[in-house]
């Protein structure tokens, strides 16, 4: 049943991140086993799985925040073993509990990350205006972060994780807690960016959003056990959403909760 | 007698120099038995609700009973009735799973095995790591852990904030079947949640925003208020179609909902309407089909009407 892709060279045109046999042990545990696959220029791929499948050791290596400890994997063009530092100037992340520093305004937040990706003073200042009029944030330039409603925070942490154009953005999940509406309004955001040619990358617990990607992988026990466009998953397992598929796949994990 | 009463409760917090409104004039009622879901997005008021009704917080006005008790006078009866599992994980990191267990059971005058049919479902399943430290334990056995210390006083109504939050798709089923067979044994339950999907599960619901009741009924209920005709569409470039459509005066709302968006028309005329324009546009065989509405989508219309 584990997906296995065809071709064994990496092959990165048109490709975005290409990973072939990537694996990673702690000690006698193989957190990441054995993984391959590929990601499309532009593409949702949403990364699914239960807890403590893995996902989190994959994405760090994908980060170039880990080593891995075999298989090879390119990330926007650059190879995770001799240009780490490369990966990291041309990926934004954004994690669940947000990057952005709580005792610092909104517009210093914006001035930090400008200047840590390397934006010239004149970038960051026609950047700032224009996140403060993209989120409606004109108002609230010079508040604290901490005083900002969540779903003004998790806005203003994925624009930040955006501030120097990467070719690709790593979203571990992105929307926990928010209403139903400013989730949508934030995976509008994630549409938006696809569309102008941002590859995005996502874990989601939430199966609905799933099938807002354009390619989904669930992980199981440190493999890719599927991997296909919603609609193919959702045809091959009999199942109404992307719910029941994943409920099939991860019920047979065997480690996770231990 | 009713599992919970709640009269027109206000709750406000003095945040630097402003006062945040937490709970705006709230009143409903549990029934015994019931499986209650409070559902609402962070900062909605259900954990305020909720330390209020465990008497871990008084309210700037208004009237509170759980099990009879009234929640200012009574406090100390209630403590000895209600089982509390907090959102964030609240036992001891460094004490092991048998340990955790056993002093919960001290502190409420019982053991654990004066109690152990309650827990035995849901204990069974940690049993093999008892001597593990609780802080060593994955999210799922911890949040296992903390309903078996959350019920080892055999309480007549159990709290459980966000019990499921940034917990799996496979773990959240699990732990909605524990509550279903805690409810066959007589204990209220009033769970909170901001996973809209979780709804269908409870008998009851209240849909909660920014401190005020949406609506309250049960699940089936609150779909069948939704008034307006609902429909769905899928096409190629749903992003492009969503821009598109938004920006209509026919339609009064698009969303997406997985590889669908959801949209309501404004009028009778407003599909037809709506339609032409597409085709307009250049979008070919489009398909809107009729649906029922959701829990998602019912919210969203009333967060819109507030």
């Amino acid at each position: 049943m584990l997906y296995v892709v065809d071709e064994t060279e990496i092959n990165v045109k048109g490709k975005s991140i290409s990973v072939r046999n990537l694996t990673k042990r702690f000690g006698s545990f193989t957190a990441v086993d054995n993984i391959t696959f590929d990601v499309g220029q532009g593409e949702i791929f949403g990364f699914l799985g239960a807890n403590g499948a893995g996902k989190t050791t994959a994405m760090r290596m994908l980060c170039g925040l880990s080593m891995p400890t075999s298989g090879e994997a390119t990330v926007a063009g650059f190879d995770l073993y001799k240009s780490a530092d490369k990966i990291k100037e041309n990926i934004g992340y954004m994690s669940q509990k947000f990057s952005l520093y709580e005792d610092l305004t909104v517009r210093e937040n914006i001035r930090f990350y400008g200047g840590i990706y390397g934006l010239s003073n004149a970038e960051i200042k026609s950047k700032t205006e224009h996140l403060a009029e993209s989120l409606k944030l004109e108002d609230k330039l010079n508040s604290l972060v901490k005083s900002l409603p969540l779903g003004w925070k998790q806005k203003l942490s994925f624009s930040v994780a955006m501030i120097h154009d990467p070719k690709i953005v790593f979203l571990d999940e992105p929307t926990g807690g928010v209403d139903p509406i400013t989730r949508r309004e934030f995976w509008t955001m994630i549409f938006e960016a696809a569309n102008r040619g941002t590859t995005v990358f996502a874990t989601t617990h939430y199966m609905d959003e799933a099938e807002y990607c354009n390619t989904v992988s669930i992980m199981v026990d440190g493999q890719i056990a599927e991997m296909g466009a919603p609609d193919e998953l959702k045809t091959k397992f009999s199942a109404k959403d992307m719910g029941e598929v994943f409920l099939q796949l991860a019920r047979g994990a065997k480690r996770g909760d231990e | 007698m009713n599992a919970v009463e709640i009269k027109n409760i206000k709750k406000t917090f003095a945040v630097e120099k402003s006062t945040v409104t937490a709970l705006h004039d709230i009143s409903f009622e549990v029934n015994r038995g019931e499986l209650f879901g409070l559902i609402g997005p962070d900062g909605a008021g259900k954990t305020t609700l909720f330390r209020l009704l465990t008497t871990l917080m008084l309210a700037d006005s208004g009237t509170a009973k759980v099990d009879g008790y009234d929640v200012v006078t009574d406090f100390k009866e209630i403590r000895k009735r209600v089982g509390y599992m907090p959102g964030r994980f609240s036992l001891y990191q460094d004490l092991t799973v048998e340990e955790n267990l056993s002093f919960f059971a001290t502190l409420f005058n019982t053991s654990i095995e004066e109690n152990y049919e309650l827990v035995k479902d849901i204990y069974v399943q940690i049993e093999k790591f008892k001597t593990r430290k609780a802080g060593a334990l994955s999210g799922g056995m911890k949040q296992k852990l903390a309903l078996c210390c959350a019920l080892i006083h055999k309480p007549s109504v159990l709290f459980l904030d966000e019990p499921t939050t940034g917990v799996d798709a496979v773990s959240r089923v699990e732990f909605w079947d524990l509550l279903r067979n805690l409810q066959q044994q007589n204990i209220t339950i009033l769970v909170s949640t901001p996973y809209m999907d979780e709804a269908g599960l409870c008998d009851r619901v209240a849909l909660i925003q920014d401190g005020r009741i949406l609506d309250i009924d049960t699940p089936v209920g609150i779909t069948e208020k939704f008034s307006d005709p609902l429909w769905s569409v899928r096409t190629d470039n749903m992003y492009k179609l969503l821009v598109d459509m938004t920006s209509m005066d026919e339609v009064i709302s698009c969303y997406p909902f997985g590889q669908e968006h959801h949209v309501v028309f404004k009028g009778d005329s407003g599909k037809s309407k709506a339609e032409a324009q597409l085709s307009q546009l250049g979008y070919q065989g489009i398909h809107f089909k009729k649906i029922e509405a959701g829990i998602e989508d019912c919210f969203m219309s009333l967060m819109k009407q507030k």
